[in-house]
């Protein structure tokens, strides 16, 4: 903020006849780069195939896939809300969620034969199991490599960040090996369920959704009305006044990780049966997408990283569809950097100490 | 130092450590000697500006002297010159993070500029090309552009200089971890775009190999000499050193320059070094520019060390691996990088895979130890940062930081617990 407001007013007194399109592109920049993919490929399908199925088809993927992504989103937004931190090792909390549920599935001997109600009630009990998991571990993460740095530089608690990224990266090696492994499609994941107008709507679609929106309601519900969600939001806005209104810092730290990692373990199952296939690496780029769709929608802000989660998800899938899936992740961070030179406080954040 | 009288008795543990480390390593047992006492005689007059630098003549000669007692290739020489190509790299990066506090986890991306660099003219990679400079022997003759080392060289920390200034660019307004994600984002750029560059062709021109990599690439070729041969390491080695030297110098120079003050100053408090006047864009950019060049000029090296440029190398671990080197040695400090950069190496590329890899089957377990190298530089890390954050040899002004900054960490429950009870 501070070197911010220092360099604007001198670069805005070189360039004043540019002041009206910075302005304008400061406001709107972000959001007309969001719509060119599909407003490109939108124009294309209508010129070439006469309707927008595709599209709509890539819409639908790519929702579904960003349910997860803001899922796992919501965990980077919560915590860098309350301690400036990018809990770089997030991403691997969620594959260890992915790796417990991939392993659960056998203990509770679900198969791809098993009805409908026994499914049910051995999803939410794996489902549990990997929040459970996942938010233990991200308590855990944070206890040992977080809170002795909590005064350090900004550069302490980083680099111990990436180091657990590794370490949880090499957990998975351990348990699953170093390939990617395919795991039993219980909820036959592509079969379509109904379409609309060429749009199909698979199981996996609606399994995403449907798991994604009760959860983040019931998130926002908790942080809003709770006395802990009280107890964050002071922490994030002042953590030294909340002490002095004696709220516990180190325990309501503790309960955003465990948040967190709740999440991301329910995004590591939700994973395991849309793609059917887990990898210690997932977890890796899952991370850096999810961190992308945290900032798109404006780190700290719980609305805004689903929103971007979303997002993310659509032109993640646009460009695995359109312009091939090896090049997705350099997409992603194209727009990573373009948000950051853009509009480095997001879509519906407000400014924050780092980045403004 | 506290104890003056137990300064023979750290000397000589400090020797005796260095002889260990020397044997197990395999290096030449004279050698290992000689460096014990080197490192005795620097441990004991630390105090001593004069006896340090004679020390350090008297070390470089050693390295010098080095590769005559060992084979020409094979066994210790070939992690030897790697470790001081790193060693270069791992500099390149201290400028970046230890000097200017900016975290980099991008790194690999200049080591990949620097790669290509080389893969472009110091191969047949561009076939429809016909250009020789100053090159001898076979490469001569061959298709392709073909440059002296020393050209590519340039050409490469040119073009590495250029790259790190636009990386820096978007960050200049970002801070903190914004500064380490974007620089991330830029590495794995480069890295997809290396991994699918042979789909993209310019005028018939593949942009890279991908997977198949920029093969052979040309051995070094310095005017005057004869071309290097992968047969035979010593000369890598001395030139590898040589460029240690060069960096070396140029980082004590510049840490000790106004450029540096200025980096320094940037790194304790942006906000009051911007007020005192340290231009903040000029300074980020120039560590940048720096750190990415001496990055660019040892991936040149090692691309023709290792004859082939492919998009296996320039993965994210990379960047960690030079980032826990310095990390390891001290963040900022110089000696501590190279000390760091030159233990990861062996710990790399000979603990991990020819000592300790049937360490895990001799207990009953079943797991092969290299595919878990960088879990191991990823508890390095934690441990660290955690225990020893100033590094293995701290710069005195950053361990003051840091060592400060979680001295109050570690106890901020207590203390803290003690303003409230006197309020």
């Amino acid at each position: 903020m501070e070197a911010g407001t220092q360099a604007a007013p001198a670069l805005n007194a070189r360039t004043s006849a540019l002041d009206p399109a910075r302005r304008f592109f400061g406001q709107y920049g972000l959001i007309i780069l969001l719509l060119v993919l599909p407003v490109v490929y939108g124009v294309q399908d209508v010129s070439q195939d006469g309707s927008l199925s595709r599209l709509g088809n890539n819409l639908v993927a790519g929702l579904s896939n960003g349910a997860i992504w803001a899922l796992v989103a919501i965990g980077y937004t919560l915590v860098y809300g309350i301690v400036e931190l990018i809990n770089f090792a997030h991403g691997d909390v969620f594959m260890i969620g992915s790796l417990t549920a991939a392993g659960f599935f056998g203990t509770v001997g679900l198969t791809a034969a098993t009805g409908v109600f026994g499914l049910a009630v051995g999803l939410l009990l794996t489902l549990i199991v990997c929040m459970v998991a996942s938010g233990m571990l991200n308590v855990m993460i944070e206890r040992v490599a977080y809170r002795p740095l909590r005064n350090a530089p900004k550069l302490a608690p980083l680099i111990t960040a990436v180091g657990f990224s590794f370490i949880l990266q090499n957990v998975g090696i351990l348990w699953i090996g170093g390939s990617p492994e395919g795991i039993t499609d219980l909820i036959k994941a592509q079969k379509q369920l109904f379409e609309i107008g060429g749009v199909t709507v698979s199981h996996a679609d609606v399994l995403a959704v449907g798991a994604t929106i009760p959860l983040v309601l019931l998130l926002t519900v908790f942080i809003t009305k709770s006395r802990i969600g009280k107890a964050m939001r002071a922490t994030a806005q002042d953590p030294q006044a909340a002490r002095l209104m004696g709220i516990n810092v180190d325990t309501t730290i503790s309960t955003t990780f465990l948040i967190g990692g709740l999440m991301a373990g329910a995004g590591g199952l939700i994973y395991a049966l849309y793609q059917t296939t887990i990898w210690f690496f997932q977890g890796f780029q899952a991370g850096l997408i999810a961190f992308t769709a945290a900032v798109m929608g404006g780190i700290g802000n719980l609305q805004g990283a689903v929103l971007g989660g979303f997002i993310i998800g659509i032109i993640q899938q646009i460009s695995d569809n359109r312009i091939g899936g090896q090049w997705t992740p350099a997409i992603v961070f194209v727009y990573l950097v373009l948000i950051m030179v853009l509009k480095p406080q997001g879509l519906l954040g407000e400014e924050t100490r780092e980045a403004g | 130092m506290r104890r003056p009288e137990l300064k023979p008795l750290i000397a000589a543990a400090a020797a005796g450590l260095a002889i260990l480390i020397g044997l197990l390593i395999e290096m030449d047992t004279t050698m290992s000697v000689v460096l014990a006492l080197l490192v005795g005689l620097r441990v004991f007059f630390a105090d001593d500006p004069r006896a340090v630098k004679l020390i350090a003549v008297g070390l470089v000669v050693w390295a010098i002297v080095l590769p005559l007692f060992h084979v020409e290739a094979g066994g210790f020489i070939d992690d030897a010159v790697l470790a001081l190509a790193y060693a270069v790299m791992a500099l390149g990066l201290n400028i970046i993070v230890g000097f200017a506090g900016l975290l980099d986890l991008g790194y690999v991306a200049f080591f990949a500029i620097g790669a290509l660099a080389a893969g472009y003219f110091m191969s047949g990679f561009v076939f429809d090309a016909n250009i020789h400079v100053l090159v001898s022997g076979l490469n001569a003759e061959l298709p392709g552009i073909h440059l002296s080392f020393p050209l590519v060289l340039v050409i490469a920390v040119i073009l590495c200089t250029i790259a790190g200034m636009l990386i820096g660019l978007p960050t200049l307004r970002l801070r903190g971890d914004y500064i380490a994600i974007v620089t991330l984002a830029f590495g794995e750029i480069a890295g997809r775009l290396v991994l699918n560059g042979d789909e993209i062709s310019i005028a018939g021109q593949k942009l890279t190999n991908g997977r198949q990599g920029i093969t052979p690439v040309d051995k070094i070729d310095l005017p005057l000499l004869q071309p290097f041969e992968a047969l035979n390491l010593r000369p890598w080695f001395w030139l590898a050193l040589a460029m240690l030297l060069l960096v070396l110098f140029v980082n004590y120079r510049l840490r000790d320059s106004r450029l540096g003050r200025a980096w320094i100053a940037l790194r304790e408090d942006e906000v009051a070094a911007a007020s005192m006047g340290v231009p903040l864009v000029k300074t980020k950019l120039l560590a940048y520019g720096t750190g990415a060049a001496f990055g660019g000029m040892s991936g040149a090296f090692l691309a023709s060390l290792s004859n082939t440029v492919n998009a296996d190398q320039f993965q994210f671990s990379f960047s960690i691996f030079i980032l826990a080197m310095v990390i390891l040695g001290g963040l900022g400090s110089i000696e501590g990088v190279v000390v760091g950069a030159i233990a990861l190496t062996y710990i790399n590329f000979r603990l991990i895979p020819d000592v300790l890899n049937d360490v895990p089957s001799k207990i009953g377990l079943d797991f092969d130890l290299t595919e878990l190298s960088f879990g191991i530089f990823g508890f390095l890390l934690v441990i660290m940062m955690v225990m020893r954050p100033e590094g293995l040899v701290p710069e005195r002004r950053r361990k003051q930081e840091l060592v400060e900054g979680i001295g109050t960490g570690e106890t901020a429950g207590a203390g803290e617990s003690v303003v409230e009870a006197r309020a």
